[in-house]
């Protein structure tokens, strides 16, 4: 089964995140910062991660740039829930080695066909 | 798929308003010209996570206000902007609107555009005012496509298709990119054609396998729109050199070179695997709207009950809703030991019953004790779940303090200790506006004006100190001020000119300061727009008496005052004296029994309108017959048979005459009004331990029934 | 998807079909006996069927109201049908019988007993067969009754159980009383 870490500290938004790969039939963890992505990342092989960049303790970026630098994780799609507002953002996401990015504001269904996109 | 996304409505409501609480804290943290980073960023995460949610599940006034709001903060956070206080004030009260607005929608009530209009417009002012130049016009920029695109004319007969240049970055594939995936893409548009340029390709020795020496030129046979190839290309176009051309096919064919098509073997299968999903990016522009709809359909808000006492603002309750709670993960291990415990005593009480014998009866006696002890904890425990840190009550005061002081023209200093002392949820609900009431009291005419502060030999910045902690099955709470304290004299002046005391009453200074509690009691020389509005302090020890609490005061002229909240910690459970009146068997609350005691015929005394009076010490004491209030047919013929209940509510005593005192027990309290109605001097009911429902007594309630009948019997009697 | 579904079922409930399907099916009613009289109840509305027990009572409640009983945790509130419906009170006996009954409010299911002389039988009534009650200037409340029904021994009364567990005249009761002190005072 395919296995996703959804990364978010707003729990609606994540819980949403969730809920709907789960409904597609997808494996999904849940964490609210990077550091718990980090640690759960390491503990488990995810398929596709899934984070939001503003989050406090460690953010997107920074979850990007130490995924990356974990050999089980230098080829596993990333994605990054942002904004419009926040351009310079994804730009920054992209530097850090993100696959690509979801802009905020979306619907289920939308999230559903980009995670297909980025599996194989 | 259809996913009902009202089902995360409510953690969106909760999360925000957390949010909220976080940014308020936050700004009024900020000072003038500061440039706190972690404080301005964790401002603009908690504003940031509201518009992404609220624009996730459509709240859009919400979000397009967050988003200005949104934009403010970026620019104070990345030091465009100074914060400065008139930005700060804009703030708060952005977050207050903020709140306003999610209130209502939680409420499913629609959002007048007045709520917020005003701010709004001041925030976008502000916002086009200064330091706007850059950011605002930039993004557009960014989101432009830099890729170049020919478009060639194409025959009337001839069919039109892109020829795409892709020449990603070595370093490509560390992004999760895989061109591939693009390939795979693209043929869902329509029909590929790729050629794969491999000048780049270094000797084998000299390859890195993470690295893309390899660059690719495409023909899409298909005459899509150009956003629609962009799309593909989103995440790469950044690291990659991208050309597009709008060719007839033959002319692309020609340009590539190859006049037979070569399909990259990979992409065919993929792309007919791929089939049953062609539409689903195309669709979604579709689904948008459709979701929106969905969730304007939103079910009838239940009305909440309230199990706890009575007579409380509906409007609080309704506002906080069918609410959840938040538990810390410990609570719940702490939950699921003492359940496992429970099992294993279960199973061995289960085992012992299985064949009894009377060797067995001590092993029995010590399965059930520990049985009882299994259930108390366990009791405990789910108890603390619904506790709270009371900081969730305190966290409002330092704004409170901070626009007051500013009103007032005073200068105060908050302190808040205790804050993670923790109290029932209900109890917390109920316990904030009279917290607030008292602390405008305090500001209002405890704390001096700073210059007669100064005169006074005191700094010119007052204090406040909010303090909470356990004490017994208690929480205190204290509301501390260092002002000119209670003017005791004047006090007793007013009480007499008001009726409230006689004028010969002997009453200790501390008894005199408590009288400001009485009803139609006011201190202050005018009602000010503060602390008065006609409610009294009167007001305040209601409420906070309805919640089975007390409050009283102590003063040192010229020191200031302490005003002491005693509350228990839960409404749910209620430790009682259980009585029995007839057949019938009545609870009355532990909290309000002063004392019981056998009575002596000649020790009542009959006064004016049939009333009969005890005398307790000092004190007369009207007897109440809970057989005639309540119309049940008594045991006791005479007094010497009866038992009378001291009870004290308010400050009035009253003795209620039983026929038994029974045992003492915790009992867990159920509302009558779920099925019924409530009833006055009625304040609940609980299941006995046989099975039996007794009714528990309001105390306040009672003893407000029974004036009126007093007055009523005074009234036959004139 | 949800739409196109949430669409057509109020359609379908228009349809004729529908009133067909339901019309062979019925409604079924619990029938009791109050003074030699045969009531019906919807028996989508009855939880429980008990034997009489003795309540707590409920300080200077109406007299109709028996007091309250604990049913699974939960505070029920007794109330005698007769005395409800100004018929001769009579002891508990054996067959005395509290039917517990349930009604939504708002959302939120309230439960209420009510005390009767017997439960008989359960009949099938075809909701067509229902006839508007007369005004009755009897001793029945016309909100206790939705309507009567002919079946072969009679004419049966069809109970409102909403009206039966209304709490206004409970509430009225319990006003009046607070009132009439007020004003002596």
């Amino acid at each position: 089964m395919t296995k996703i870490l959804a990364v978010d500290d707003s729990s609606s938004m994540r819980q949403m995140v969730a809920f709907t790969l789960k409904s597609a039939s997808y494996d999904v963890d849940e964490a609210a910062d990077g550091k718990q992505a980090l640690g759960l990342a390491q503990a488990n092989k995810y398929d596709v991660v899934i984070s939001d960049v503003n989050m406090p303790v460690m953010d997107g970026i920074e979850l990007v740039t130490q995924l990356r630098q974990l050999p089980a994780y230098k080829f596993t799609p990333i994605l990054m829930l942002t904004t419009e507002s926040t351009a310079d953002k994804k730009m920054a996401g992209k530097k850090a080695g993100a696959t690509g990015w979801i802009v905020k504001p979306f619907n289920p269904e939308q999230l559903i066909s980009t995670v297909q996109k980025v599996l194989r | 798929m259809s996913i009902d996304l009202s089902q995360f409505h409510q953690v969106f409501f909760e999360e925000s308003f957390e949010g909220l609480e976080i940014m308020e804290q936050g700004l009024l943290g900020l000072s003038p010209g500061e440039t706190d980073n972690e404080t301005i960023n964790s401002i603009f995460r908690a504003a940031h996570s509201i518009k992404g949610g609220s624009a996730t599940f459509k709240f859009e006034e919400v979000s397009s206000f967050t988003h200005i709001l949104e934009t403010l903060l970026d620019e104070m956070r990345n030091g465009e902007r100074e914060v400065t206080v008139e930005a700060v004030d804009l703030l708060l009260q952005s977050v207050d609107v903020l709140k306003d607005m999610l209130q209502l929608l939680q409420a499913h009530e629609p959002v007048p555009e007045s709520l917020y209009k005003e701010i709004s417009d001041a925030l976008e002012a502000m916002v086009s005012e200064e330091g706007a130049g850059e950011g605002n016009g930039e993004s557009a920029a960014v989101a432009e496509s830099s890729a170049s695109s020919n478009v060639v004319e194409a025959t009337d007969d001839e069919s039109m298709s892109w020829l795409i240049q892709f020449a990603p970055e070595s370093h490509i594939l560390r992004t999760g990119n895989e061109p591939s995936r693009m390939f795979k893409e693209l043929s869902l548009l329509g029909e590929i054609t790729v050629v794969c340029h491999h000048q780049k390709l270094p000797s084998l020795e000299e390859i890195e396998e993470e690295l893309c020496y390899l660059s690719w030129s495409i023909i899409l046979n298909a005459d899509v729109d150009l956003l629609q190839i962009e799309e593909v290309f989103e995440w790469v176009k950044d690291e990659s050199e991208l050309g597009y051309e709008h060719l007839p096919l033959s002319a692309a064919e020609e340009r590539l070179g190859t006049k037979a098509s070569v399909a990259v073997d990979e992409v065919a299968p993929a792309a007919a695997v791929e089939a049953t999903a062609p539409g689903s990016p195309a669709a979604t522009p579709e689904a948008a709207p459709a979701a929106d709809n969905r969730q304007l359909q939103v079910a009838p808000k239940k009305e909440v009950k309230d199990t706890a006492a009575a007579d409380k603002k509906p409007a609080k309750v309704a506002s906080t809703g069918s609410s959840s709670i938040r538990v810390g993960i410990d609570k719940v291990d702490s939950l699921i030991n003492l359940v496992g415990e429970l099992v294993i005593t279960q199973s061995m009480l289960g085992q012992m019953g299985d064949d009894f014998n009377l060797e067995k009866l001590e092993r029995l006696k010590e399965g059930l004790i520990q049985l009882e002890q299994n259930t108390r904890e366990l009791q405990e425990s789910v108890m603390r779940i619904r506790m709270l840190p009371i900081s969730f009550v305190f966290n409002r005061f330092p704004r409170m303090v901070r626009d007051l002081a500013k009103k007032l023209d005073k200068e105060v200093e908050l302190e808040l200790i205790g804050e993670g002392t923790e109290l029932d949820k209900t109890v917390m609900e109920q316990i904030g506006d009279p917290m607030v009431h008292l602390v405008r009291n305090s500001m209002d005419h405890g704390i001096e004006s700073p210059d007669k502060r100064e005169q006074a030999g005191k700094p010119r910045v007052g204090k406040v100190i909010l303090n909470a902690y356990h004490q017994g099955g208690n929480i205190v709470i204290e509301i501390t001020d260092d002002g000119a304290g209670i003017n005791a004299e004047k006090v007793k002046e007013k009480a007499i000119e008001r009726g409230v005391i006689d004028e010969k009453s002997e009453l200790t200074v501390e008894q005199i300061n408590n009288l400001i509690f009485e009803p139609g009691f006011s201190t202050a020389d005018t009602i000010s727009d503060v602390s008065g509005r006609g409610v009294g302090m009167d007001v305040v020890k209601r409420n906070i008496n309805s919640l089975g609490g007390s409050v009283e005061v102590s003063s040192t002229p010229g020191h200031g005052s302490t005003f002491s909240i005693r509350l228990p910690l839960t409404l749910a459970i209620l430790d009682g004296q259980v009585i029995r009146v007839g057949d019938q068997i009545f609870i009355v609350p532990l909290i309000s029994i002063v004392e019981s005691l056998q009575l002596k015929n000649q020790e009542i005394t009959k006064i004016v309108g049939n009333t009969e009076v005890y005398r307790l010490r000092e004190d007369h004491v009207p007897i109440v017959k809970i057989c005639e209030e309540f119309c049940i047919d008594a045991e006791f013929k005479s007094y010497d048979d009866a038992t009378v209940v001291v009870v004290e509510a308010e400050g009035v005593k009253v003795g209620l005459m039983v026929d038994e005192l029974l045992a003492q027990q915790q009992v867990v309290i159920k509302s009558l009004d779920t099925n019924f109605i409530s009833i006055d001097g009625i304040s609940g009911a609980t299941i006995l331990g046989d099975g039996r429902v007794a009714l528990i007594l309001d105390i306040g309630g009672m003893i407000k029934r029974v004036n009126l009948t007093k007055k009523s019997k005074k009234a036959y009697a004139a | 998807m949800n739409d196109v579904a949430s669409d057509t079922i109020p359609y379908i409930g228009e349809d004729d079909t529908y009133h067909d399907i339901n019309e062979t099916i019925g409604k079924q009613f619990l029938t009791v006996s109050l003074q030699g009289e045969t009531y019906c109840i919807d028996i989508l509305s009855v939880n429980e069927i008990r034997g009489w027990q003795t309540p707590t009572m409920l300080p200077n409640a109406p007299e109709y109201v028996k007091g309250v009983i604990n049913i699974r945790g939960n505070i029920v509130p007794i109330i005698d049908l007769r005395q409800r419906f100004n018929m001769e009170f009579q002891e508990y006996n054996e067959t005395t019988v509290v039917i517990v009954l349930s009604v939504e409010e708002a959302g939120i299911s309230r439960v209420m007993g009510v005390v009767v002389d017997a439960v008989s039988d359960v009949l099938n009534i075809d909701e067509s067969e229902i006839k508007d009650a007369p005004d009755m200037s009897g001793s029945i409340d016309a909100s206790f009754v939705m309507g009567l029904c002919n079946v072969d021994d009679g004419v049966v009364v069809i109970l409102d159980v909403e009206g039966l567990l209304a709490l206004s005249d409970i509430r009225k009761h319990y006003g009046a009383e607070e009132r009439s002190e007020e004003s002596v005072s």
